[in-house]
């Protein structure tokens, strides 16, 4: 495995006076599966249309396997694409939508034939092949996109939000496919998504965009667990977010004050110093909820009342008034159930807790 | 009420509302286009003047000399005659179909008129011959083929078998032929202008897209006559195309753009234009914009890419559009009339000779009947190809 396969070198796109992309680095390894998290017009679905040569580079260099590619004609990058509508040729069978890369390439019709059946078989669509794509389902036919962007055993897979399309059950199904094709083929894969528990469940990486920018650049459990600022943290997951005062740093451990006077021992980013501001971030799951005053000693506390509670089936959302502000938490469905008006008591461990810059 | 009255009532207002509709199409379409089908089959000269003999000959096996009841029918239908121009207008028509028949008839008129009961066979021995007597035959029915035939330079010789007409006689095959090809060549540049044209329009969006499809649409929205004076004025030779060139030096003489087929192609070309780009870009419209993206990505040239994917999905546009401005084009008249030359007329002019000139409604009808027939066929055609593959199945 050669580590930066693809690179992106401070490159920048640029649609009259607006920059969509500024400045952005990012390297990825052959077989790595990176997805490229952001809201809509985050800049993700503009890269990889750069990276498959559709959109031009307006400024840095896009370099793949040790080449620039900036001006290199899609059709000779070698690069398999799905897309969100799929994008079948309506007028061709399956089996000749999934040809189709392999005549471009000029490979002998013996040898097209079988690796079609392949490719199809692959997919669970090798009974279909003389169907037109308008007879097929949705989820056959973006089955039927991934095998055309796979037969040619491209260099890289890009997909644009290939699953957007399908209903949800679906589309969970599919990403536990793709993810099986990624580990057997160890294919390299960019997938750009919009949604969190998608790239969450598939991806080695992610990285998250926001104003053509990457936020954070990192794996699932880190991007979830240490967001690297306020964007990630409220764009990935729920959070609570608290504002504070750092007043000491003691090794990984930050001692976070709050306006009310409670302070608060928690992990965060490197770099914090005596007396900057900070938010804390504290997910709902990471909290544990007690009858008032009955914390265990050493957990941080806070005192509070609770003002509503929602069953959502697997788990209780419980909304608690407290000196600092509205927190929710997320309990399990084994503890206790809170009534509203009832006082409680919430802890959490250091490591439970993620201090970043406000 | 009951249920079914109620729907009666219902259905009977129903057609109370689409009534007027109906009685325009069938005053101002159906019945006119009955009225010219009619009037290209039918002859009613002889059996008009002589219908006992029309009604007797009828079953007759053309078999030796007719039975004494026709021949007594012929008498009397005769004897029964006052109008003399419409009885020549009978010889005439007899005598082109068998000579001899003008002295003929001459001579039993007068005969008959003097003794109603006389033997046919004392007054001229060529009553005995049995041509004669299978000319009236033939001439009896009120229908003939004889016009459509001519439409297309043909007759039927004196045995009833069909065969083209003496060369030089008439023209009108020759024009039927002019007219398909001029309409062909009209097609064809319609094609090679709108296919490009509709690619372009439906690739582009916003006021782009506006602005193009405003332009082919901006020809149906002036008057065909002033489209028509305008390229005179444009083609003329101190027009501004032959002004321009000779003042740039490129050309000594005017170039001759008008009066010959160059004019009425360009112009028709012009006036025809939108039926060929618009059906193409309804097609293109549908089909998704990525298409030609994902071809390259999967390693298609962008001319494969083309080849291979826009223009077999287009194809469909295509041939609505073709066979739209084919249909149109065999029927023009005005254009090829103003901007045309003698040898550019098409088949409508001839239509508007016949029925103008030489008032023979009945060659103008069987010409209109076979260019009718010859768009409904292209129409089947075209309603089989703009039907949607996949409903197909």
């Amino acid at each position: 495995m050669s580590e930066n396969f693809i690179r992106f070198q401070k490159v920048t796109k640029d649609y009259g006076t607006v920059r969509v992309v500024e400045n952005l680095d990012l390297d990825i390894a052959r077989g790595e599966f990176v997805s490229l998290l952001g809201p809509s017009g985050s800049g993700k679905t503009t890269l990889l249309m750069m990276l498959a040569g559709f959109e031009s580079v307006s400024g840095g260099a896009i370099i793949l396997d040790g080449h620039k590619i900036n001006d290199l004609p899609t059709h000779r990058r070698d690069m398999g694409v799905v897309f969100q509508n799929y994008a079948l040729f309506p007028h061709m069978t399956i089996a000749k939508n999934v040809a189709f890369p392999l005549e471009m390439r000029g490979i002998p019709k013996a040898e097209v034939a079988g690796r079609v059946k392949k490719a199809l078989d692959m997919v669970q669509l090798g009974a279909l092949t003389d169907r037109l794509p308008g007879q097929l389902s949705g989820g056959q036919q973006q089955r039927v996109a991934l095998a055309r962007a796979l037969v040619f055993e491209p260099r890289v897979v890009l997909m644009d939000e290939p699953l957007g399309a399908l209903d949800k059950q679906l589309r969970e199904q599919m990403q536990l496919d793709i993810r099986d094709l990624h580990h057997r083929l160890g294919l390299t894969i960019i997938f750009v998504t919009h949604d969190q528990d998608e790239a969450l469940t598939m991806s080695d990486r992610i990285a998250v965009f926001n104003h053509g920018q990457i936020q954070q650049c990192a794996s699932p459990r880190e991007v979830y667990d240490h967001p690297s600022n306020r964007f990630v943290a409220e764009f990935i997951g729920e959070t609570n977010l608290l504002e504070g005062t750092v007043s000491a740093v003691q090794g990984e451990v930050i001692t976070l004050e709050l306006p009310g006077g409670t302070a608060f021992r928690s992990h965060g980013m490197p770099g914090f110093a005596a007396g900057d501001k900070a938010l804390l971030s504290l997910r709902p799951e990471r909290i544990d909820l007690f009858s008032e005053g009955a914390a265990p000693e050493g957990s941080n506390c806070l005192s509070g009342e609770v003002t509503d509670t929602v069953y959502q089936g697997d788990h209780l959302r419980v909304v608690v008034e407290t000196g600092a502000g509205r927190i929710i938490a997320r309990i399990n469905r084994k503890a206790s159930e809170w009534a509203n008006g009832a006082r409680v008591t919430l802890g959490f461990r250091a490591q439970d807790g993620w201090v970043i810059a406000p | 009420m009951t249920g079914s009255s109620r729907f009666r009532s219902s259905g009977f207002r129903a057609l109370i509302l689409i009534a007027p509709l109906l009685v325009f199409l069938g005053l101002f379409f159906v019945w006119p286009l009955i009225t010219v089908i009619t009037q290209a089959v039918s002859d009613p000269a002889v059996s008009r003047v002589l219908p006992q003999t029309a009604a007797a000959i009828g079953d007759w096996d053309g078999e030796g000399v007719p039975a004494p009841e026709i021949q007594a029918a012929f008498r009397a239908d005769i004897a029964a005659n006052t109008d003399d121009q419409a009885m020549g207008d009978v010889t005439r028509r007899l005598n082109s179909s068998k000579s001899g028949f003008r002295s003929l008839m001459g001579k039993t008129v007068s005969a008959v008129r003097e003794n109603p009961d006389i033997d046919l066979a004392e007054v001229d021995k060529r009553w005995a011959d049995t041509a004669f007597w299978k000319a009236i035959q033939d001439n009896a029915s009120p229908y003939t083929d004889a016009f459509l035939l001519a439409s297309l330079d043909m007759e039927r010789d004196s045995a009833g078998s069909i065969t083209s007409m003496k060369e030089g006689t008439s023209a009108n095959f020759a024009i039927l032929m002019r007219t398909l090809w001029t309409s062909a060549l009209v097609t064809l540049s319609c094609l090679i202008i709108g296919l490009p044209y509709a690619m372009i329009a439906a690739s582009v969006s916003g006021w782009k897209r506006a602005v193009l499809l405003g332009a082919v649409l901006l020809p149906l929205w002036t008057s065909l006559l002033v489209r028509t004076a305008a390229w005179m004025i444009i083609l003329q030779d101190n027009g501004i195309i032959n002004q321009s060139l000779m003042g740039l030096g490129v050309i000594k003489e005017p170039l001759v753009l008008i009066y010959n087929r160059f004019g009425v192609v360009l112009a028709m070309t012009h006036v025809l234009l939108p039926f060929m780009v618009l059906p193409i870009y309804s097609v293109l419209i549908t089909v998704p914009g990525n298409l030609m993206s994902a071809a390259a990505s999967l390693g298609a040239h962008p001319v494969r890419a083309f080849l291979r994917v826009l223009l077999p999905l287009s194809l469909r546009g295509v041939i609505s559009g073709a066979l739209l401005v084919f249909m149109a084009s065999i029927g023009y008249y005005i254009t090829p009339a103003l901007l045309g030359g003698a040898a550019d007329q098409m088949i409508s002019s001839v239509i508007a000779d016949y029925s103008i000139k030489s008032a023979n409604w009945s060659m103008a009808a069987a010409i209109g009947l076979i260019l009718l027939v010859l768009t409904l066929a292209l129409y089947a055609v075209y309603n089989r190809l703009s039907r949607d593959p996949i409903q197909a199945r």
